[in-house]
Parts: structure tokens; C-alpha cells; sequence
């Protein structure tokens, strides 16, 4: 950093200034409101005051536990399956992949410029009963004639296993990638199997991709709710899908704003369970890229 | 950090002495104002003052050639002229008024649109839409006692006067239709496609057929399917406690497994227009509009344990920036030809008695098909019930806000499993 | 290269395990054509939504082939709330990319090149910012503009997507920042440019495709964007929730054509946008 004068102590104020107005108002600011509004009571035509309600959270968790644990068992589950399915795409992309690495990433990458809904929408044509995929197979006689995808948990967690994959894909890379590839040489040099060299050399290192890959994709399964919309039937509602019908269609502001932060509590603690478990540095080092 | 300098006698001082140190000045204060901050938000309730509307309201309005119309799917006559869709009973009123229709098929349940307007009401601004359609047993009397709805001005309404039927004249939750005149009114019952079901299904019980696991939709607004349910268990909703309301959750948790899933108004017709669901809670006259539109197998059925009567009214919001063309049209749907034109087309509940006798002048003229088509809507008491029919319909219960969150505490849960 | 190497060396000179050929060569596959595999099933959907963007459908439904026709790109704006919703996500993604371009590069700037008091917080904002799901960002915004009795519509749009893009933008334009070499700007100085020349001239030009690549990805977040945007939209419709509502009763072919338009223009501006950098560099 170069020694600036008198004016230039000022500066990184001034120019952090604007934005950083803004994130304080409409993103600090909103939390604390919502911090508020959990606490309050009353309804939408007289009002809501501040009553310390705080049964405003043991309703929220004694009317919709269900949807809220389902939440959390689907981001698990999906995040499981997508580092199982994004760990070898990246391991030979990131080792193998020789001058053409950025092209195989673009390649993987290239199907999410499309909107986000539309993929999902894509997926509940794919999957349609009558649809060009399970129509033919019924037709022919392999599938049942009243199997169904659509509506069904597997339909949801395939969505978003689908949708999230890319997050899990571009860490994992990006660590593999730093491994030198001298440090497996020399595991094989000492007579380490492929096996074991992957487990004990090249998996550990991975670690901070597993880390920051795990982060950024657990966190927004449990929070979707776009493909248990579109894709879902009963008993797939997740607690987004909840939190978004109680502050719409209910008006239920309190009761919506418990929910949220119970979802963010629950999310927070995993998060920081995991960093101690991995290591709290891993935490800030994926905000720095 | 492991230097091993001696401790500089300034340093421990420091570190021993017991003082406010800044930062926890700061945190006290900080926690002070946050609670202040917290206690003093608050969210302003909606209702409007109950300040009556300015008497020159009406004599001030002119009309503006335009008129922003939300209404609910298949409830209104349509035609396929050249490919596209068109409304001719809206035509016609353009070409006669000169008002244009801006006609979108925004509401799917009253709840989620009431969502939607709300907020815009509550900030006394125009709420986007000068003619709407929200239905009894709960939301229309949610508009008129927060008074967000213009008061009619009924000196323009002289169809509605001459016309209209008494049942929908002066009706308990508008008395003297102060801010509403009916639209239609029809049943929610349940449909289905009899080549999929291969059987008929004749009564709510019918729903917990095993057979029919995973291929039954119903309305995931959480007032049409607990209010099923609860006729189904022989309850009467519109006297019903909150006991029945637990009673009526259990039964429904038990028949939420037979759900494919919980649809809206057009999600119902989607569904079984498509083939997914083979059984599906409907209003009345959205199967007519199935059936001419390309899914003629699809049947409504009243079941034998009852049926919810509903009545969806035309209102103007408050702040609508076009009131007197919305006025107008709604008496203009109060002529007999009108009704006619309209029950032919959406097959609902007509509030005009005298359209009957429009169709069954126009079934003298006619022939064949065309003539058998207007004797089965005449003769349909899905669409012109008798006294005996409508004695035992059943109707929503209407909640007030503090019941309606109990409401809501016993049902969403389930609704939105 | 390993210099255990040296003092073990094994007798044999191939480092891999001792496995026959054949099998060696075969297990060598698995990755590869898993690879590939799974690249295909990324690209399924979208191969299906270009293809039945084609498709000649008679009734309502979309969903079986029924022939080939162009119909569909020649009436693309024959559905007037289609339209609407996309010209309305446009706007608002141009505006919001627009704002958060321009506050989030001086976040950034401010991040990377200077230390203050606070800058630790600051940096926490940031990254919670990142980290939080966008149902709580949504629903939070909505708290406040509900007690503030603010009306939702395109202004809590606009305001919605720059806050959930700023903390992007910045994170892009600071490692940009790092990666600058201080001694540009210093020999501007030393050659008597005052600090604000020297940023027009000098390091603006460098940050550039930071800045760049930081607004793409703002656009990208703002126009795609359907959770946030669902709690704040109030009746505004945006192009995502639009096609949200037309998957209950069946999706147009319209929204196939706009979302093969769109693809194919965020795929020519990234392969532009790779290409320039690559002669840049080289």
C-alpha cells in the first residue's frame, strides 16, 4: 500500500461509504427489523406490537418441525450426493485435463446461463408422466402405467442436486487444481497405491474445496424452495415454500420472521460446527476466494 | 507472539486495572438502543378509518376508455378466433362502450391475491386492478371491514337493481350491497376423469380409495379442502368450533398421503387435463370450460355428503384509478342477454333469473346440437338450482382475524406439507 | 520434480502401480466418460428446452414432439404478460447492475487497498452477505419495507437486487484489486499525477475487466433471480416469476425461444468476454 497524506486517510471511508450505506440499510437493517418482528403479536388488520413473543419460535417449530427437519435432511442429502457425483468430474478435470481444463469448465458451466426457473421448468417437462422420456417407456411396457416422477420427493432432490452441482463442481476444482502434482509423484515414488495416494495425499489437501463446497451448497438447498414448487407434491414442502405462504397469504408477519430465523440459527450453528471441525481459517478463506 | 521481552510495567498496569474500557461503553449503549429500536417497531394495522366515502365521490368521476379487470380462470365466455383466445362478451362491451378491457386471469385463490393488493390498500395507493372478483366466507368481508372497497354508487346500477335475483340481493355479509353485486355463484365439489378412475365416484369417501393413491389434487388454499373435509365428517362448517377444526385436521392428515399434490384453480385444470390427476376438487362450472376445451371425459359430481355454495362478488378497491368504467361494466353483466351469453360460456351460477329465459329462447330457435347444448344448461341445477338443491348446501365458515390465525395455525401445517 | 527420488531409487522407472495392461488402460476410461456422461446430463435440459422451442404443438400442452416449426420465434411477443414480465426484468437488470457496478467496485476498492478501523466488520458484512440464503434476504427486505409500509413493487426490486449483488461485485473487483501492481500507480505519481488522474488513467483501466466481470455477474444475478425478488416484487412480474407460475398450467413455447435467446447471448458475451482476455494476455 502506498503512504498516502492527510487526504488520503479519509478515502477509504469516502469511497466505502455509498455501498456500504446501502448494505447497512437494506441488509443489516432488514435483519434487525425481522429480529423485531419475530418478537411481535397482533394481526394484519390492527397491527403488530412489540410483545416479546416468544411464542412466536415454539409455534413456528411445533407447527411446521416437519418441514423444517425435511429442509435440513434434503440439503444433506443433496450435498452428499453432489460431492459424491462432483468429486470425480473434478479430480480428472483438475488432473487430467491437460490445455483443454477451462473448456470442460465452460462445458459444465454453459447450461446454468439458462434462468434458473426455466432449468427447473425444463426438468418437470422431462419428467412428466406422459412425457418424451417415461411416456415411450410406459408404452412399451417397462414402467408401471401409474409411475409417476413429478411430485415425488426423488423429482425434488434430483432437481436440486441438478441445479447445485455447479457449486460443488467449482471449489472442489479450483483446490484439486493447487495440488502439485509432484507431491502424488512422490506418494508413488514411496510405493503408495493409487488408492492410498488419493486418500492420504491428494483427498486431504482437497479439503478446503470440500469445505467451501459443502458450505455453498448446503446452505441454499436448505433454504430452496424453487424446485419443491415445481416439481414437488405433498410432503415435500420445504420451509421456504412456508416461510414465503405465511408472509404472503397469511400475513402472518411474525410468525414468518420466527421461522426465518430459526432456519438462519440452524444454519449458522452447522456452519460453524463444520469450521471447527475443519478448522475455523477455511471459513474466511472462502469469502477471499 | 512467544517474545520473551519483560512484561512492560505500563502494560500490566493497564491489563489489572479495572475501568469502562471503550468498546464496552459502546456495547452497553449499543444494546440499550437496539432495544429501544426493537420495542419501538411496530407495524401499522391496515384497516382504513371507517371515514365515510366524500359525497362527490361518483359526481367527479369521468370515464377513461380503460378498464383493469382480475378475475379467475375459465370464468368468463371465450372463443378461439384465429388461433388466439378472445373474450366476445368483452369484445362486445368494447365495441358498445368504447372501454377498453384489460382483462388478466390474476387470481388463483383469494388468499395469495389478497397478498398481492394488500399492501398497495393499506398505503391508501391504487392497487392496480378497478374490478375485482374475491369470494365469500371470509375474504370478501376482509376487504369491506378493513374498508378497503369503493361504496357503489347505485344509481348507476339499474340492471343490477331490475335484474338480479333475490338471493344475491342484500347479502348478510353486504347488507344493501354497499361495496359488492354478486358475479357468479357456484359450488366446489369434485371431478374426475371417469376413464381413469373406471368407476364413478359419488362421495368424499370416495377420496380414501386406495386405488386412487397419489393420483388426487386438491385446492391448496387452506379453506376449500379442510372445508371439504369437514362436510365429509358430517360437520356443518359455517357452525363449526375449533374442536371440529382438530377433528377435521386429523382426518385430513390421514387423507394426505391419496394427494398427488395441493394445486390452485388453474393447477386443478392442468392436472386433469393432462391426466395426472384423476380425481380433483373443482368449482362447478370449470369442468363446462374443460370439456369444451379439449377434455371431454372429465365429469363434476356433487358428492352426497354436501357441498360448499360460495358467491364470488364484483367489487371496485379503493383508489382504483378507473371506477366509473368498472361500475359500468359491472351493471352491464346484469342484462338478461349478457347473463345468457355468460352462462353459456362459463356454465356458473347466474345472479340475472332472467337469463333463463334468454336460453330457453334461443333453445326454441335453435336445432340439433345446438339446441340440445342450451336445453342441458337449462336444465342443470348446477346452473339454475332449485329452492330443494340449495337447501342443503353448505356454506364457508367466515372467520374473524383473531379465529382466522387459529385457523391458520391448525391447517397450513398441513396444506403446505 | 521429487527429490526423494534420488536416494530410493526403485528399480523399476514407471511410477504407476504394477496392474496388467489391459485393465490399467480400461480403468483409465472410467473418469473420462463419467466426465462426460455427467456433462450430458447437465446439458439435457437445455438441449430439450432449445429443441421443443421448435415444436408445433396444436393444444395446450407441450409435451410431446409434434413437428417442426418456426412459429414460435416469429411470435414471440404474442403473450403480452410475457412480454411485459421480460422487458420488466430487463429494466430492472439494467438499472440494478448499473448501481451495484458503481457502489460495489468502491466497496471493493476500498477493501483491497486500504486498511481502517472497521474494516474487519465490514469485511464480516461482506461475507455474510455472500453466505446468507437468499430466503433470508428476501424475507428480511420484506420485514422492513412492511414496517416502513413501504409499497413493494419495481423500486423494492431494484433496491432488493443491488443489495444481494453488492457483496458479489466487491469480493470480483477486490481480488482484481490485489492483484494490482502498486508500482504503476506509484511511477504515475512519481511523475506527477495527482491522485485522481492517476486513478482515471491508470488503475481504473487496470480494474476494468474486474469491473466487468464483477457488473456480468450482477446482471446475471439480477435477472435470473426469482426468490428474493418473489417476497419484494409485490405485483410486478419479472421474467423468472412469470415462467414460475406458467409451470402450473403448462409452460409456452415462448418461454423455450426466450430462454434459448438468452442462453445463447450470456453464452457469446462469456466467449467474447474469454476470448478478449486471452489476447490481452497473450
Amino acid at each position: 500500500m502506498s503512504a498516502r497524506g492527510g487526504r488520503g486517510r479519509l478515502t477509504p471511508y469516502l469511497i466505502g461509504l455509498p455501498g456500504g450505506l446501502w448494505l447497512a440499510i437494506f441488509f443489516v437493517l432488514p435483519l434487525l427489523v425481522m429480529l423485531s418482528l419475530s418478537l411481535q403479536s397482533g394481526n394484519v388488520e390492527q397491527g403488530f406490537r412489540f410483545t416479546w413473543e416468544w411464542s412466536n419460535y415454539t409455534d413456528a417449530w411445533e407447527l411446521y418441525s416437519t418441514q423444517f427437519i425435511r429442509s435440513v435432511v434434503y440439503a444433506l442429502i443433496v450435498t452428499g450426493l453432489c460431492l459424491a457425483l462432483a468429486y470425480p468430474m473434478a479430480y480428472w478435470i483438475a488432473f487430467y485435463g491437460g490445455a483443454r481444463k477451462s473448456t470442460y469448465l465452460f462445458l459444465i458451466l454453459l447450461p446454468f446461463f439458462v434462468s434458473f426457473v426455466i432449468r427447473t421448468a425444463s426438468w418437470k417437462f422431462i419428467l412428466n408422466d406422459e412425457g418424451f422420456v417415461l411416456g415411450p417407456l410406459k408404452d412399451v411396457g417397462l414402467l408401471p402405467q401409474d409411475f409417476h416422477l413429478l411430485a415425488t420427493t426423488t423429482a425434488v432432490i434430483g432437481g436440486l442436486t441438478y441445479n447445485y452441482l455447479p457449486f460443488m463442481v467449482l471449489p472442489l476444482y479450483v483446490a484439486l487444481e493447487r495440488v502439485d502434482p509432484s507431491m502424488v509423484e512422490a506418494a508413488h515414488d514411496l510405493f503408495a497405491s493409487r488408492a492410498s495416494a488419493f486418500r492420504r495425499v491428494v483427498f486431504p489437501l482437497s479439503l478446503p474445496g470440500v469445505f467451501a463446497g459443502v458450505l455453498i451448497t448446503f446452505v441454499p438447498v436448505a433454504s430452496d424452495f424453487v424446485n419443491s414448487g415445481i416439481l414437488g407434491g405433498t410432503q415435500t414442502t420445504m420451509i421456504g415454500n412456508v416461510i414465503q405462504t405465511v408472509y404472503l397469504s397469511n400475513n402472518n408477519y411474525p410468525l414468518a420472521s420466527a421461522m426465518s430465523f430459526l432456519l438462519m440459527a440452524a444454519l449458522l450453528v452447522g456452519i460453524f460446527t463444520y469450521a471447527r471441525v475443519l478448522g475455523t481459517e477455511q471459513v474466511m478463506e472462502v469469502s477471499q476466494g | 507472539m512467544s517474545d520473551q521481552r519483560p512484561v512492560d510495567p505500563a502494560l500490566l498496569r493497564g491489563m489489572t486495572m479495572p475501568r469502562i474500557s471503550r468498546r464496552g461503553a459502546l456495547r452497553g449503549a449499543g444494546l440499550l438502543g437496539a432495544s429501544a429500536f426493537l420495542a419501538a417497531c411496530g407495524v401499522e394495522g391496515s384497516s382504513q378509518d371507517d371515514a365515510p366515502q366524500a359525497s362527490g365521490f361518483w359526481a367527479s368521476q369521468t370515464k377513461a376508455g380503460q378498464l383493469d379487470f382480475a378475475n379467475w380462470p375459465l370464468y368468463m365466455d371465450t372463443a378461439k378466433v384465429g388461433g388466439k383466445t378472445v373474450h366476445p362478451s368483452l369484445q362486445e362491451f368494447t365495441k358498445e362502450t368504447g372501454i377498453k378491457v384489460n382483462y388478466k386471469e390474476a387470481i388463483q385463490d383469494n388468499d395469495s391475491f389478497l397478498g398481492k393488493i394488500n399492501p398497495s390498500l393499506q398505503a391508501g395507493q391504487d392497487p392496480g386492478w378497478d374490478l375485482i372478483v374475491i369470494t365469500d366466507g371470509g375474504s370478501i368481508e376482509k376487504l369491506i371491514r378493513q374498508n378497503f372497497l369503493t361504496e357503489l354508487d347505485h344509481s348507476k346500477l339499474p340492471n343490477f337493481q331490475k335484474n338480479s335475483s333475490p338471493a344475491v340481493k342484500n347479502p348478510a355479509y353486504d347488507p344493501g350491497n354497499k361495496f359488492t353485486i354478486a358475479w357468479q355463484s357456484g359450488l366446489v365439489g369434485l371431478a374426475y376423469n371417469p376413464k381413469l378412475t373406471k368407476r364413478e365416484i359419488t362421495s368424499i369417501q370416495d377420496l380414501s380409495d386406495p386405488a386412487f393413491k397419489g393420483k388426487i389434487t386438491a385446492f391448496g388454499d387452506d379453506t376449500d379442502f379442510p372445508t371439504m373435509v369437514m362436510i365429509g365428517l358430517g360437520i356443518d362448517p359455517a357452525t363449526s368450533t375449533e374442536e371440529d377444526w382438530k377433528r377435521t385436521a386429523e382426518e385430513m392428515k390421514k387423507l394426505r398421503p391419496q394427494l398427488r399434490e395441493f394445486v390452485d384453480n388453474a393447477g386443478m385444470a392442468e392436472g386433469l387435463s393432462s391426466g395426472n390427476a384423476w380425481i380433483s376438487q373443482a368449482y362447478s362450472g370449470d369442468i363446462y370450460q374443460l370439456n369444451i376445451g379439449g377434455s371431454p371425459d372429465i365429469k363434476f359430481v356433487i358428492p352426497k355428503e354436501g357441498v360448499t355454495y360460495w358467491t364470488d362478488n364484483m367489487a371496485i378497491p379503493k383508489n382504483a384509478k378507473h371506477p366509473l368504467d368498472a361500475i359500468t361494466y359491472m351493471d352491464y353483466v346484469y342484462r338478461p342477454e349478457v347473463a345468457a351469453k355468460l352462462v353459456e360460456g362459463i356454465a356458473y351460477i347466474t345472479p340475472v333469473p332472467a337469463a333463463k329465459e334468454q336460453l330457453q329462447a334461443q333453445a326454441g330457435k335453435a336445432s340439433g346440437e345446438a339446441r340440445q347444448a342450451l336445453e342441458d344448461l337449462i336444465q342443470s341445477p348446477l346452473i339454475f338450482p332449485t329452492e330443494a338443491d340449495l337447501a342443503n348446501v353448505k356454506r364457508y365458515r367466515a372467520l374473524t382475524v383473531e379465529e382466522e390465525q387459529v385457523w391458520d395455525g391448525i391447517f397450513q401445517p398441513i396444506v403446505q406439507s | 520434480m521429487s527429490t526423494v527420488a534420488t536416494r530410493q531409487a526403485p528399480p523399476e522407472v514407471a511410477p504407476a502401480p504394477a496392474v496388467p495392461g489391459r485393465r490399467r488402460r480400461w480403468t483409465r476410461l472410467i473418469l473420462p466418460v463419467y466426465t462426460w456422461l455427467m456433462i450430458l446430463y447437465f446439458s439435457l435440459p437445455i438441449l430439450v428446452m432449445i429443441v421443443f422451442g421448435f415444436n408445433d404443438t396444436k393444444g395446450r400442452l407441450n409435451l410431446r414432439w409434434q413437428g417442426f416449426t418456426l412459429n414460435w420465434y416469429r411470435e414471440l411477443f404474442a403473450i403480452s404478460g410475457l412480454t411485459t414480465a421480460l422487458r420488466n426484468s430487463l429494466v430492472i437488470a439494467v438499472i440494478s447492475t448499473i448501481v451495484t457496478t458503481v457502489l460495489g467496485t468502491m466497496i471493493g476498492l476500498a477493501l483491497g487497498r486500504y486498511r481502517f478501523r472497521g474494516k474487519g466488520a465490514y469485511d464480516l458484512v461482506i461475507f455474510s452477505a455472500i453466505s446468507a440464503p437468499e430466503l433470508v434476504l428476501g424475507a428480511s427486505l420484506l420485514s422492513l419495507f412492511v414496517t416502513a409500509q413501504f409499497v413493494r413493487g419495481f423500486v423494492t426490486i431494484v433496491i432488493a437486487h443491488v443489495a444481494f449483488s453488492l457483496a458479489f461485485v466487491a469480493v470480483t473487483v477486490r481480488a482484481r484489486v490485489l492483484g494490482l501492481d502498486p508500482a504503476l500507480e506509484e511511477a504515475a505519481q512519481d511523475l506527477g499525477a495527482d491522485p485522481w488522474t492517476t486513478f482515471r488513467k491508470i488503475t481504473l483501466p487496470l480494474l476494468a475487466p474486474g469491473i466487468v466481470a464483477g457488473g456480468l455477474l450482477a446482471f446475471a444475478l439480477s435477472i435470473d433471480d426469482y426468490v428474493v425478488t418473489s417476497f419484494v416484487s409485490g405485483q410486478v412480474e419479472t421474467f423468472p416469476l412469470w415462467v414460475f407460475g406458467a409451470t402450473r398450467v403448462g409452460v409456452p413455447p415462448q418461454v423455450n425461444v426466450m430462454g434459448t435467446l438468452i442462453f445463447l447471448g450470456g453464452v457469446t458475451i462469456a466467449v467474447s468476454n474469454a476470448l478478449l482476455a486471452r489476447r490481452q494476455r497473450g
